[in-house]
Order: structure tokens, then sequence, then C-alpha cells
């Protein structure tokens, strides 16, 4: 088994919480990991990529050749397609249709879900949305999570495991919010692939 | 036995720790903060009263660790590359002097300058002082080799140099954990005069340091890190250094039988076990992150004989980082690719988060300065250095850490006027002060702003040694009360602080501006903190 992931997004959208999720699930499922993070000045507002590896051999490399992706999980439509060159033949995309502009030349959105569509392996969904809907608007980061947890070679449940591990110390409230936003995500990906 | 999910910095400092440190010294800069902050945020060190305060500069660090290690005990310091400049001074004379308590100087390297100003390679250092080096490969390595690092450090009474790239400081994996070891008792040095460089005596120990150069090398404790894997393939054999080694094993997998590979991890590099590989193959391809260390070692003052490929000929980039793609092309190997980058993806650059203060400083700045045109401000490094992209575009210079002051004053004796200093009140304390004190001595016609956000807001909010004290330093170093201004660079206060930028600006003299306002990310989380803890 393994699954070689791309984290994409802006700086402070919430990225690491998704590789930490992650990371815990895989723990748990004495899964090799390895995860790279972007720290520093390019947090402020600028785009963000983790390279995430699970296996169920040890890891070497702690960042994913180019065309070997089997996902990019990305909470911002633009920033999916700056690692395109990462994404394997058969790799998923899985995206927020929301756009984070904070640049004056942000291309139009239309004709970035355009070029998201032209991948065979696709799925946009609005996640604020439904992370408002499941009672926690900050929840759009999980709510992609658990879009993508169909192509991650993991149990779903080890990442409900996670999440309660990971958010148990903000309160009983948070942790719902984000399982509920979770399950919504999934849902709505076994939907879209049907 | 105990497994944590650890970044390579994170690794680091709970190896020091169950290492038995006593002190961690460090001034924080990318990618090498997060070691202080474990060590900070450790339940373990705070209940053994580990030192672990941040340093005013990487040189002060240095010598606060080498004080602790004079006392006996083990200390670790730390820093980015550029860092290692500053403490330089300090680190190279420590090899002369040599170390009583076990000495760990931790620099990690920037290569591709992710957030960084050049990519030296530290282990270049490492040779300039003659010490032995590590460089780990992956985690669960960087975690051994600490408790290696401090007993090869006490066994030759040498500091020892620790060597990370960006990519291990901040990639996470699972390390399994040791049994930790007690802290090493005070005790003071056998030869009173062993850390006195006096000429007589510095020209003794060189001669000492010069000979365990040597004797390192064949010390098991760094030698277990290094092995040869013999192949079949006669043609070419791999040297791979550090963390490449990672991406070698990505490309050929770790059951090998073809291609002889020899993984370097420490240094001065095993000259026996290079032989070994050399005599074996027709050509030999070396593989390291950052500068061609290890490569030109081996071709050598006149470059001739075996064949070598790596960075100086071509085979491999002659800079930035390394990734399996770049090795694997050298290899000869296929690289795949997915499709390209659609041209519509625009860059995203950084930017000030929304209401920094450092924003309100520079609007006003930008209105004062306007009627002398371009090119009179000199900047520092931090958060306000994004001043220099658009729509700002409002500064001329960023060379280092002080640069700002001191660059001023040199255009300001040349004749240019105003100049204009902006530096941070981190950087102040780091290298902006002597600056000060350089150019109220020769009363030189600068302004200096120093943009006070009182932390360190480009590494992610640590403690600021200058906070609430730059007046009494400025008024300290002579700076006249007349022209010393403290302004709140609000957008309701924009007016009023133009006109006192304007005002300093036109003063022959030495003006200091200090404009104060915290940092939004700190002043949040301070908030957060005091509602959660109330
Ligand atoms: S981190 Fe602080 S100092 Fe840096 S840009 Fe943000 S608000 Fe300004």
């Amino acid at each position: 088994m393994k699954s070689d992931i791309i984290l994409s997004g802006v700086g402070g959208q919430g990225i690491l919480s998704i590789a930490a999720t992650i990371g815990l699930a895989a723990v748990d499922n004495n899964l090799y990991l390895k995860q790279a993070e972007v720290h520093g000045m390019s947090q402020r507002g600028g785009d963000v990529q983790s390279h995430l590896r699970l296996s169920d051999k040890p890891v070497a490399s702690d960042l994913i050749p180019f065309g070997s992706a089997d996902l990019i999980l990305s909470v911002e439509p633009m920033e999916s397609l700056r690692y395109l060159p990462w994404l394997s033949k058969t790799g998923w995309l899985v995206t927020n249709s929301n756009p984070f502009i904070n640049i004056p030349d942000y291309p139009d959105v239309d004709e970035i879900l355009n070029e998201i569509k032209a991948i065979k392996n696709h799925i946009i969904l609005d996640a604020d949305l439904i992370a408002k809907e499941s009672g926690s608007a900050r929840s759009g980061n999980i709510v992609i999570l658990g879009a993508a947890s169909a192509f991650i070679d993991m149990p779903f449940s080890s990442l409900e495991v996670a999440i309660r591990k990971l958010f148990g110390r903000k309160g009983q409230d948070i942790v719902d919010a984000n399982l509920k936003a979770l399950n919504a995500g999934r849902k709505l990906s076994d939907a879209y692939r049907k | 036995m105990k497994k944590l999910l650890l970044l390579g910095d994170e690794a680091i400092a709970q190896a020091a720790l169950d290492a038995g440190l006593s002190g961690m010294y460090a001034y924080p800069g990318t990618p090498s903060t997060e070691i202080m902050e474990y060590i900070q945020s450790s339940v373990d060190a705070s209940a053994r009263n580990v030192h672990r305060t941040w340093s005013a500069n990487e040189k002060t660090a240095m010598e606060a660790a080498l004080g602790m290690s004079y006392a006996g005990r083990r200390a670790m310091v730390a820093m980015k590359h550029v860092g290692l400049n500053v403490a330089a001074d300090g680190f190279i004379n420590s090899a002369m002097t040599g170390v009583n308590g076990g000495l760990v100087v931790v620099s990690a390297d920037d290569p591709s300058m992710h957030s960084s100003q050049n990519e030296q390679d530290s282990r270049f250092y490492g040779k300039f002082a003659m010490v032995p080096c590590f460089e780990p490969s992956n985690q669960q390595e960087a975690y051994e080799m600490i408790f290696d690092a401090f007993e090869t450090s006490e066994k030759y009474k040498l500091p020892v140099l620790f060597r990370i790239t960006t990519r291990l400081a901040h990639s996470r994996s699972s390390v399994t954990l040791r049994d930790a070891i007690p802290e090493k008792k005070l005790s003071l040095p056998v030869d009173p005069l062993q850390f006195v460089l006096l000429p007589s005596i510095a020209r003794r120990k060189y001669k000492s340091l010069v000979s365990s150069y040597e004797e390192v090398k064949f010390d098991i404790r760094l030698s277990k890190y290094n092995h040869f894997k013999d192949g079949s393939n006669r043609e070419l054999g791999i040297i791979a250094c550090g963390i490449a080694h990672n991406y070698l094993i990505e490309n050929i997998g770790e059951s090998n039988k073809e291609i002889p590979v020899l993984k370097i991890s420490t240094y001065p590099f095993p000259k026996d076990l290079i032989k070994d590989l050399t005599s074996r193959c027709r050509e030999v391809l070396v593989l390291e992150e950052g500068a061609p260390v290890v490569e030109e070692s081996l071709r050598g003052i006149l470059d001739d004989g075996m064949k070598i490929l790596g960075r100086l000929d071509g085979t491999v980039p002659r800079d930035g980082e390394l990734n399996p793609s770049i090795v694997a092309r050298s290899l000869g190997l296929p690289v795949e690719s997915g499709r390209d980058v659609p041209s519509l993806v625009k860059m995203r650059p950084p930017s000030f988060c929304k209401g920094c203060g450092h924003s309100d400083v520079f609007n006003s700045l930008i209105e004062a300065i306007k009627p002398y045109g371009q090119g009179h401000v000199f900047s520092d490094i931090g958060c306000y250095t994004l001043a220099a992209l658009p729509p700002y575009s409002a500064i001329n210079s960023c060379v280092d850490m002080g640069a700002s002051v001191t660059m001023a004053i040199g255009a300001a004796d040349a004749g240019l006027h105003p100049s204009v200093a902006v530096i941070g009140d981190s950087t102040f304390t780091h290298s902006g002060m002597t600056g000060l004190l350089d150019a109220v001595v020769k009363d030189s016609s600068i302004t200096v702003i120093i943009s006070d956000n009182s932390t360190t807001g480009m590494t992610g909010g640590q403690k600021s040694q200058a906070t609430g004290r730059l007046e009494q330093i400025c008024l300290g170093i002579g700076v006249s009360p007349d022209h010393m201004h403290l302004i709140t660079p609000l957008r309701k206060n924009h007016e009023e602080n133009i006109e006192v930028i304007k005002r300093e600006m036109e003063y022959r003299g030495v003006s200091v501006i200090i404009a104060s306002r915290e940092c939004i990310q700190t002043a949040t989380k301070r908030k957060k903190d005091e509602s959660a803890n109330a």
C-alpha cells in the first residue's frame, strides 16, 4: 500500500491540520509516514504545499517525485493546479471551489474550474458552504479531507479517531462539528463519483 | 519503546533532551526555529529547568553555549546557515579552545533559498574549524546522531557541527526514542588555561586541533553512519551524502544489488571508504545537498584521472535543492511528469497580514520620502522586508541582519541625503545596536526607523529581547532626545507620522523613530491565551 498526497492551499488555510489528521491516522494504522511542510516566509498569505507519503514499507524520500502523486488535496482551486506536474496519470484531484483572492491578478474562477474539469479524476466542491452547514464555518479544510478520504488507503474510521484526538482539547462542540464536516465531505464525494 | 511523530528539528531537540542537555541557546531563523520552540514547550525540559531562552543573536548564543560547556555540562546551540556567519567568530575559536561538557552546534542550511538570502553550505564551516560534522539522512538518524555527537564532542573535547537542511528540518516522520540519560554535573576544565587563547597557548592548541581532525575520522561513533554497499555494476558508483541518500534510494530501491553506493553522513569524510568505491568503478556520481563539498575534494587541484559526475560537471544542477526527480535524471533514469501547470496560474507572493503595523509605517514613509525620489531606504531582514514587493516597492536593500543601519551610514558618508534605515525591533537587538553606536559617534546624517512589533514576527512570534527597552537602548547609545520619537503606526496617525518622518529626514544628524504596534499574529495569540487562562 502506498499513498502519495500533495496538500495545497494558501498560508493560514489549515493545511497543516489536514496533514496532522492524516498523520495521526497513519500512525494508528501502523503505516510509515513522511510529511514535508512549509514554514516561514511563504506562509504569510503565500502559496503553501505539503508532501505527505504513507506506505506499509519504509518511505525513503521526503519529497514525492514528479508524476507520481495519487492525490492532490487542495483547499483553494487555483492552488490545486499549481501542483499538476506531480499528479500521476491515474491520480485524483480534490479541491474546494472557493477562491482565496489576495492578489490583484487572480484569474477568472470559471476558467480555473474548466482547467480542473479537464482532468479526468477530479472532485470540486464548495467546502465552505458545507462546513457552514455542519456548524463550523472554519472546517472547510476538513470537508475537503472527507471528500478526499476515499482516495487515501486507510479506513475512514481512523480519520474520525484522529479528529477526536486532534481537536479534543478544544471541546466536544468543535470535535462534533469537524466530524460532521468530515462525513459531509465524504458523502458528497461518494455521490459525485456515482 | 516510545515512538513519536516528529519534525527533523523536533527529533534533534528531543534527542538533546534525552542525551542530558542542560542548556539550549538560539536566535530564531527558518528552518532552525522549531528546535528551540520544542525545547521551550517540553514538560521534561521545564521540570529539569533546562536553560532555554532566546539569545540576542547567534554569536551570543554560541558563546553562551560555550560557557555552559566550560562549566562541564551539555549545551546545544541552533541557528540557520547565515546565522553561523554571525556566530563564526565564537564557533571557529571554540574549536581552538575545545570544550569541556559536550557542545553541539546545529546549523540548518536552506538550499533553494525557501526563506533565506543565500544557500551557503555549513559543511565548509566544519572543515574550516576542523571539527567533526554530522549530516543525518533522516529523522531517526538525526535523533540517534545527537547522542553520538555529544559523546564525540566530549571524547575529543571539540565542538561538533550538526548540519541539516530545510527538507529534513521541516519534514515529519516517526522516531523511536532511546532511554534518557541524566545531565552532567558541574565541573571546571582540568587545564585552567584551556579556554585562554593567548597566542602561545593558541599555537599549541592549533597543533592538537590539526592532529585530532585526522584521528576523528576513524572513530566508530562517526564511521558507523557511513557505509559502503557494493554492487555488480563496475561502470558507475555513487556517493550520496545526508538526505541525498534518500532521494537515491527512492530511485534505486533499498534492495539494490547492482549499483555500488557509499553513503556519507559524517565529516571529515572517510577516505578509506571512498577508495573502496573508486577502486571498483570507472565513474563516480556524487549526490550532495548544497555545495559540491565532497565532489571538489575528490577532484583535487589537477582534476584528472577518474571521471567524476556531480554538480561541477552539470550532471546535477549547480544550485538549488535536490529532489527524487533531479536524482533520477542524473542517474539517466526516465523522469515521469504529470501535466504542465496551466498558464492561468498566477504567482502568489507572501504579504503583510491584514492590519499589520509595518504597512502603516511604510505608507507614511512612502509619502514622506516622495519629494526625494527613489533609492533612499535601506532595509533589514524581517516581515517588513516584504515592503520590497508591490504595492509598496519601498525598500532598496536587504543584505544581512543589521545592514540597514550600517549601509545607511555608508551611503550618508557618500553624500546621499536623506539616508533612511528601516529595521525591526528584534533585528535591532540582533545587529542594529552596534551600527547605531557608530552613527552616533560619527554623527552620521541618517534616520533610523525601528518598526517595532514587539516580537520576532517573521519566524512566528518569538520573544524579542528589545520589547519595552528600545527607547532606553537608543538614548543609552547616545541618540539625542530631541531626535528620538515614538509614534504609533495607525491609519488615524498617518498625517502626523508623515510630519515626524519628514522633519527628521531633513535633520543632518542621527534620528531614531520608534514606530510601535504589536504584531497582529502574536497579539491575537496572546489574547486567546489570556482568555483561555482567565
Ligand atoms: S506576522 Fe506580524 S509583523 Fe509579520 S506581517 Fe503579520 S502582523 Fe505583520
